[in-house]
């Protein structure tokens, strides 16, 4: 027979003190603080908790050394129970529908009024697993129960009007009618609000109600599901603020990732990325196509990312373009084994094709408007490249993990083997991985640890993806095989002398001649240790050493008789690459609560230290049976080192619950610069008032969250090219551009460009949010509005010529302004046993605004050329210039005829001196959208569940330079071979190229519906033992867009990228056992 | 592990340890001269010594022979690469990345050389423990670290006229230079070069590639020569003084013109100063690259030039093509015309095969040999900057503008230059009367076409801006028209008025 917890609460609320030798009456604050003073650990809860809650702790725990059993034994005759997240105790009420103290003793008379009939089940999680501990409590009283090991329970209830709540930590709570039933059978859905009680900050954890920053926390049931082979995939469309912008079709290939539209110019705008502790380089790794691509989504627990300075001002230097902390899965403390095993089978389908001339239009072209030499040159034939060229690609993806704890060690153990093909031919990416995270606690819970283990190895096949370019203007009338024997059978253009070398190359020849492929092999550990000190348990010390490794060669092989292979000779092309991160941080952390609840106090002081390198050794170009071709190289590695070092700090200061004071402090060192200019001071400052605390409103229902955070930060940035822009220095030429005297060639050392006085960039934040949820948290969301002002932009510009020792220099210089506005809002429309349906909407809006770009201001600059486009060489589409937004078009202004037709090389007179020439080019539109839309909804019914991410960007311009570079009949006038020209040809009819023509400019602004996921979960198969749930996935279904080109996301605004972000259709199964 | 931030360059050689072993000094002089022919550390491309720019495009001679070639009657392109076009339109504007790209290649050369000189003055020298024959050596490179500032100054001088100027007395850093006037630029060119002809090895006498006395007086004979257009005070007696030191020098006539430009024209007795180029070791996609595979397009067979295929962008205008009574090179070898195919007429620009191309660079030797790049990409053959023809026909010009000389003497060499190029050597043969400025111009243009003299030459002439001399396309009518006569001076670039405000524009230029 179990205890009713009501017994002790009854005891509390009448006000009955009792000393006896038992047990000490408490408040839940007392009682934790004092347990927070004896064990050294750290409490979340909320304050709704707290209120006029008594806690029975008994003395006969007094000597107990297990954090654990005294917990228990403390809260769970309360109806509390606790979730260790990220060592933090979060105390939640098992049963929050539970009587209200004020009125139970007419809640006991009523049930003892009735007969009782008993109650037994099993309540499981959605993968069928048996969910222990799960607090069952009959509505409306106090009785209750929890589940055992295995999820069984079993509850007296009344004979009728029997209503039972199911409640567990980081799950819905559920309410059940017991009706007729005798056994009841319930699944309990994860909920990803109680999770983010705890957010992970940089270095170490904060209570979600404490962040004065603007954070977003995206746990994984949130992540966005289906083929998602790389981790920031997860939670693309997820976050507001966030752009994520996949780099194309290719398997592997990575993403660019914008936190805010970025803080630079010419330095890095790519986040601060943090995996497990260990902040890691974005830059590329040779033989990967993204630095991300090593890890496996199925581990990653959840993301945290920081926007503001204030949130990401404890990085620094390195915090300007944001912070994206990733958390890996770990083995739950307590919890026996369990496995999971998932496997999905996707097929990745060409949505759609560049539209161009198939043979037969070409053909017709041509011989209307074409020369007699170009229609000597026509083909017979009608082949469809891009058909050719593409196919349906299969990947599978499968991971088995294994958590739980063994003894003392909680341990989570996975194994994960992908095996992509992409939509062009012979590209693919494998990667097979391996994750152990191994969080055992020591010397009475005092010491924590936390070793993390990530390795990868990756091979990829890199398609040539030039083929797809060549597919698109390859004329269509040519066959695909040429009846001789040259070029190992492929038709390829030719002239007097061989190979035509200015015609395209056969796109097969170019998918199949050619083999680039690479190796990577990369592992990433760390190793954290918390501990509390004995004598002091409000203070801890955490150290955390991490390395992230990689080692990687490839190589591209190409057939002798490959048209573009000079060489007359299968040749090999051989590259290898080492990097390494080595971590060391420090630091000591103190929390402390004055009063009851008046106060907190959380302060963190460390020191941090990193180091980066990179070695890349020098092969010779040679044939496959090793003799050099060309000029033997020098051997000398390309060789680069970074270091970073840090002291830092953070003030948390709670008063009453309601008001919330962070100051951070960062001081930078980094190898970079000057001993004078090599350290920067980077604070932050914020305020947060928890209005939904105060008297006015606490008792206002329809109000259950709302806080007001304002924060100004200063943050840095370092990440430029070069490693030694202060230094004076020598570097010594290649073997390819050694100077001739008399009979010897001498390899050439030059003096390098430098700026003794280059430092930091820094960016100033304003940031003011609020944060609201509304009627009992079924509306969340939160607002922010940011201002960012970047000045001593780390830039390169043209230096007065003649002082310095190359035409361009990084320096500090120029000002650039970013101001938006952005909202997230998640809504729970229907919440019930058999219904649930959520909508998560999200939305940006940013303007960004070159304000200066020269040491000395000079209005009338006419700013730089940037942004290379197809067609001819070193042609530029875009401009940085004072008071646009960077990467603007710079084009001339279309003029055109009555009908709406663009008249050839007509353009408007902008400058009025009577002549179009380059001074009538104007600025025009952006590629960066106004605004950015998320929207994400979930329906579950019963075992079905249904969701779906859409996403959509705004004002955003693309430069159609498909259309540009196939846009005239010029394509087929050059000597010897024709060129297709697009579909768009017939209806400018231009003649000759137009490429600077504002005609070219689109406005892409796009809804794209990324994902739509259908799952069912099954009741548990094998005697209880199995659980099981199937999901259809599509992903990339539909696009809804006015763009002519082929994809309207194109991240540089010059749409030349053809590789086609991929239709993906996904089954996939989820075991667990 | 070690936490130091203080770290340096791997690889790389700190500037204040590399002069402490003077086994250093020649690279840094290799880079000097490689300034001219290639674009970075790395060949053909990577680690580009400049920026913002196509790293081929950037190349110094490649931008030096378009302003000098394509704005002239002797060269157009058809390609459509930016702002391409408008140097034979001669509507360029301070925001021609190509003119910007050699004006930045000029500013290169004068940091890079201001660095070495500064660093190898002789108390420097002492300092580091330079001496005997090193420090013989070391004030050769010194003083070749002089002549080659001066030549690119020149170029500075002859192309944008008022520059900024900088010395080996500016330190490396953020500052902001003063303009200089054509004339103190002009002078300043001048005194280094009388200054450090003493200094300079003899004549013939250096190590093949690099500058000797006669690569200093052949410069200032060009200054002389121009003195009038640079300074607006006639100069000819200096300009024929110094072509004849040359004359009287030891140089050699080529036997076969055609052999300048082939791939082992690094043994001519002709060539004075060359700016060299190598198929494995000295490789770019300006330079000489640019100059073998670019005249190569239509029916042209690419292995004839010893390349592995043509760029199809250079042809010329039938103005030029019209100072050849027979263009068939029966009778004048130096009319290396190919037709076939081609147009004589230039209907469109962009079309190679209007307008007829020119067969003078070759990656192929005397002996028809193929260069040594295996792959066909880039060629030895160097490029004559400065050539004896040039200076014969200086110093023929210097007389007959007046400069005091020997009229029979001016004569000779113009004939000297007919009779090699003439089949039959009589043939060729001009008389004292015949021999006129109009006549010497358009010799120049017969014997030093593609060599990148003729913009200068016709700006000395006063016919580059007027509408009494036009050719094809010139001001951007098909039949050609005057200009503005601003044009005779380029731009500074829109990028170095903005970064230096010291500077003002040249008159006629809006910005």
């Amino acid at each position: 027979q179990h205890l009713y917890a009501s017994d002790v609460q009854l005891e509390l609320a009448t006000g009955t003190r009792a000393t006896n030798q038992a047990h000490a009456n408490k408040t839940l604050a007392e009682a934790l603080n004092d347990l927070q003073q004896r064990f050294g650990i750290q409490f979340s809860y909320k304050a709704d908790v707290a209120e006029n809650l008594q806690l029975k702790v008994p003395s006969s725990l007094a000597g107990e050394k297990n954090a654990d059993v005294v917990l228990r034994a403390v809260l769970e005759p309360a109806g509390l129970t606790y979730k260790k997240v990220d060592a933090v105790y979060i105390i939640q009420k098992a049963a929050p529908a539970a009587a209200p103290a004020s009125s139970p003793v007419r809640e006991r008379k009523s049930a003892k009024s009735q007969t009782n009939v008993t109650v037994t089940g099993k309540v499981t999680d959605e993968t069928g697993t048996g969910l222990p501990g799960v607090t069952v409590v009959l509505q409306g009283t106090t009785r209750g129960t929890s589940t055992d090991a295995s999820g069984n329970f079993s509850l007296s209830v009344p004979e009728q009007g029997a209503v039972l709540v199911f409640s567990y930590i980081g799950y819905t709570t559920q309410q059940v009618q017991v009706g007729n039933q005798r056994t009841l059978n319930v699944t309990l859905g994860q909920d990803a609000e109680a999770l983010q009680e705890v957010v992970v900050v940089g270095y170490g954890t904060q209570r979600k109600s404490d962040i004065t920053g603007s954070v977003t926390a995206v746990s994984e049931e949130e992540f966005v599901k289906g083929q998602v082979t790389t981790p920031e995939q997860l939670i693309q469309g997820k976050v507001a603020g966030v752009q994520i912008t996949s780099n194309g079709g290719a398997p592997g290939s990575g993403s660019t990732i914008r936190i805010r539209g970025g803080a630079s110019l010419f330095a890095s705008n790519d986040p601060l990325i943090v995996i497990d502790g260990v902040p890691v380089a974005n830059s590329s790794v040779s033989g990967a196509a993204n630095p991300l691509s090593f890890i496996n989504p199925d581990d990653i627990a959840s993301f945290n990312v920081l926007k503001d300075a204030s949130a990401t001002a404890i990085y620094g230097s390195r915090a300007s373009n944001g912070v994206i902390i990733i958390t890996t899965k770990k083995g739950e403390a307590g919890k026996k084994i369990a496995v999971n095993f998932t496997t999905q089978h996707s097929i990745a389908t060409v949505p759609n094709t560049i539209d161009v001339l198939n043979g037969d239009e070409f053909r017709a072209l041509v011989t209307e408007k074409g020369t007699d030499a170009q229609k000597a040159l026509l083909g017979g034939e009608n082949t469809d490249w891009q058909d050719l060229i593409f196919r349906n690609a299969y990947t599978t993806d499968n991971n088995l993990s294994l958590s739980g704890t063994y003894k003392f060690l909680p341990y989570r153990v996975s194994l994960g083997y992908l095996n992509q093909d992409g939509v062009l031919k012979t590209s693919n990416f494998k990667r097979g991985s391996v994750g152990v995270n191994l969080s055992p606690t020591f010397l009475d819970d005092h010491l924590t640890a936390n070793v993390n283990f990530r390795g990868a190895k990756t091979k990829s096949v890199f398609a040539n993806e030039g083929a797809i370019g060549s597919a698109i203007i390859f004329d269509p009338t040519q066959p695909v095989y040429n009846n001789g024997e040259s070029f190992g059978g492929y038709f390829q253009w030719e002239d007097a002398d061989g190979w035509n070398t200015l015609a395209p190359a056969n796109p097969l020849s170019m998918l199949y001649q050619r083999d680039d492929s690479g190796e990577v092999n990369r592992w990433l550990g760390n190793v954290q240790l918390d501990y509390k000190f004995h004598f002091l348990p409000e203070l801890k010390a955490n150290l955390n050493i991490g390395t992230d490794r990689s080692d990687s060669d490839g190589s591209t092989i190409t057939a002798a008789d490959y048209a573009p292979n000079n060489w007359g000779v299968e040749t090999i092309s051989r590259y290898a690459q080492k990097k390494e991160n080595n971590l060391f941080d420090f630091y000591l952390n103190y929390q402390k609560e004055f009063g009851t609840g008046s106060s907190r106090v959380d302060a963190t002081a460390g020191y941090s230290f990193q180091e980066f390198i990179s070695e890349a050794p020098d092969f010779a170009f040679q044939d496959t049976e090793g003799n050099t071709l060309g000029e033997e190289p020098d051997f000398i590695p390309a060789y680069s080192q970074v270091r970073l070092k840090s002291y830092f700090g953070r003030l948390n200061y709670t008063l009453l619950d309601r008001y919330i004071f962070t100051g951070t402090v960062r001081y930078d060192g980094s190898s970079r610069f000057s001993e004078d200019n090599r350290w920067g001071v980077f604070p932050a400052l914020a305020f947060a008032w928890r209005i939904s605390e105060e008297v006015f409103l606490k008792n206002l229902t329809a109000v259950s969250d709302l806080k007001l955070r304002v924060g100004y930060g200063i943050t840095g940035q370092q990440d430029i090219g070069p490693e030694f822009p202060y230094l004076a220095r020598y570097t010594r030429g290649d073997n390819t551009a050694q100077y001739q005297f008399g009979n010897t060639f001498y390899p050439t050392f030059r003096a390098e460009g430098y700026d003794t006085g280059i430092k930091w960039e820094e960016t100033t934040t304003y940031n003011a949010g609020l944060d609201f949820g509304f009627a009992n948290n079924r509306v969340t969301g939160s607002l922010d509005y940011f201002f960012k002002d970047t000045k001593d932009l780390l830039a390169e510009i043209n230096v007065a010529a003649g002082t310095n020792l190359t035409n361009r220099l990084f320096t500090n210089v120029g000002n650039m302004e970013t101001q938006g506005f952005e909202a997230a809002v998640n809504f729970t429309a229907i919440d019930n046993e058999k219904l649930t349906w959520n909508i998560g909407l999200n939305g940006t809006y940013i303007n960004q605004e070159i304000t200066n770009l020269s040491k000395v201001e000079n209005p009338d600059f006419a700013g730089y050329d940037i942004g290379g486009i197809t067609g001819g060489t070193g042609n530029t589409i875009q401009k940085y210039r004072v008071g646009y937004a960077p990467f603007a078009y710079y084009v001339y202004k279309q003029v055109y005829d009555a009908d709406g037709k663009p008249i050839e090389g007509l353009y408007a007179d902008l400058n009025g001196d009577g002549v179009i020439s380059p001074e009538d080019k104007y600025l025009y539109k952006k590629p960066a959208a106004s605004f950015n839309l998320g929207f994400n909804t979930q329906l579950s019914y019963g075992k079905w569940d249904l969701s779906t991410v859409l996403r959509g960007n705004f004002n955003n311009y693309v430069y159609n330079n498909v259309y540009s570079n196939l846009g005239a009949r010029q394509s087929y006038s050059f000597s010897g071979y024709l060129n297709n020209v697009s579909r768009n040809v017939l209806e400018t009819d231009f003649e000759r190229y137009q490429y600077f023509s504002d005609y070219y400019i689109e406005n892409a602004s796009f809804l794209r519906m990324d994902n739509l996921t259908l799952g069912y979960t099954f009741d548990r198969l094998f005697n209880d033992k199995v659980g099981l749930r199937v999901t259809a996935n599509a992903q990339n279904l539909f696009v809804i867009t006015n763009y002519n080109g082929l994809d309207p996301e194109v991240f540089s605004g010059i749409d030349y990228t053809l590789y086609p972000r991929p239709r993906i259709f996904t089954l996939g199964l989820n075991v667990n056992l | 592990c070690e936490q130091n931030l203080d770290i340096t360059p791997k690889y790389d050689v700190v500037s204040d340890k590399v002069y402490q072993d003077f086994n250093n000094y020649k690279p840094i002089l290799a880079k000097l001269y490689a300034g001219y022919a290639v674009t970075g550390q790395q060949g053909p491309a990577g680690r580009p010594d400049i920026g913002g720019i196509d790293e081929g495009f950037s190349n110094y001679l490649r931008q030096y022979w378009q302003a000098q070639e394509l704005t002239t009657d002797e060269a157009v392109i058809s390609w459509n690469d930016g702002n391409l076009r408008d140097l034979h339109d001669m509507d360029w504007t301070s925001g021609n990345e190509f003119l910007r790209a050699l004006y930045d290649r000029i500013f290169y050369q004068v940091s890079l050389t201001n660095e070495f000189i500064r660093e190898t003055s002789d108390d420097k020298l002492d300092s580091r423990g330079i001496t005997g024959a090193n420090l013989e050596t070391a004030r050769q490179f010194h003083a070749e670290a002089r002549f080659l500032r001066a030549l690119s100054y020149w170029h500075a001088l002859d192309l944008y006229g008022n520059v900024p100027f900088v010395t080996d007395e500016d330190e490396v850093g953020f500052f902001l230079p003063e303009q200089t006037t054509r004339t103190d630029l002009f002078n300043y060119i001048v005194d280094e070069l009388q200054k450090i002809e003493g200094q300079l090895v003899d004549a013939r006498q250096n190590e093949y590639g690099r500058a000797d006395k006669a690569a200093a007086w052949t410069l200032l004979t060009k200054l002389y020569l121009n003195a009038e257009v640079y300074t607006g005070e006639a100069k000819y007696d200096e300009a024929a003084a110094y072509a004849k030191k040359v004359i009287d020098a030891g140089y050699t006539l080529e036997e076969d013109y055609d052999n300048l430009f082939l791939a082992d024209n690094n043994n001519s007795s002709e060539i004075i100063f060359a700016i060299t180029f190598d198929g494995t070791r000295t490789t770019t996609w300006g330079g000489m690259t640019y100059l073998v595979h670019a005249p190569v397009g239509g029916s042209m067979n690419a292995s004839e030039f010893g390349i592995n295929g043509g760029w199809a962008g250079l042809r010329t205008t039938k103005t030029f093509v019209n100072k050849f009574e027979d263009i068939s090179g029966t009778t004048d070898d130096r009319a290396n015309f190919y037709t076939n195919g081609q147009e004589l007429e230039i209907n469109d620009l962009f079309t190679f095969t209007d307008g007829y191309a020119i067969e003078k660079w070759r990656n192929v030797t005397s002996t028809g040999e193929v260069g040594s790049d295996a792959a066909g990409d880039h060629p030895d053959t160097d490029f004559p900057m400065f050539r004896l023809a040039d200076v014969y026909l200086m110093y023929a010009e210097a007389v007959k503008r007046g400069g005091s000389g020997d009229q029979a003497l001016a004569l000779q060499l113009v004939n000297d230059l007919r009779g090699r190029a003439f089949l039959d050597p009589a043939d060729g043969q001009i008389s004292q009367g015949q021999l006129t400025l109009d006549f010497i111009l358009d010799e120049r243009a017969r014997e030093l076409y593609w060599e990148a003299h003729r913009r200068t030459d016709l700006i000395r002439f006063n016919k580059f801006t007027s509408d009494s001399y036009v050719w094809p396309w010139k001001g951007a009518v098909k039949e050609g028209r005057g200009v503005e006569e601003y044009h005779i001076l380029f731009p500074l670039p829109a990028t170095d008025l903005t970064a230096n405000p010291n500077l003002d524009q040249n008159p006629g230029y809006t910005r």
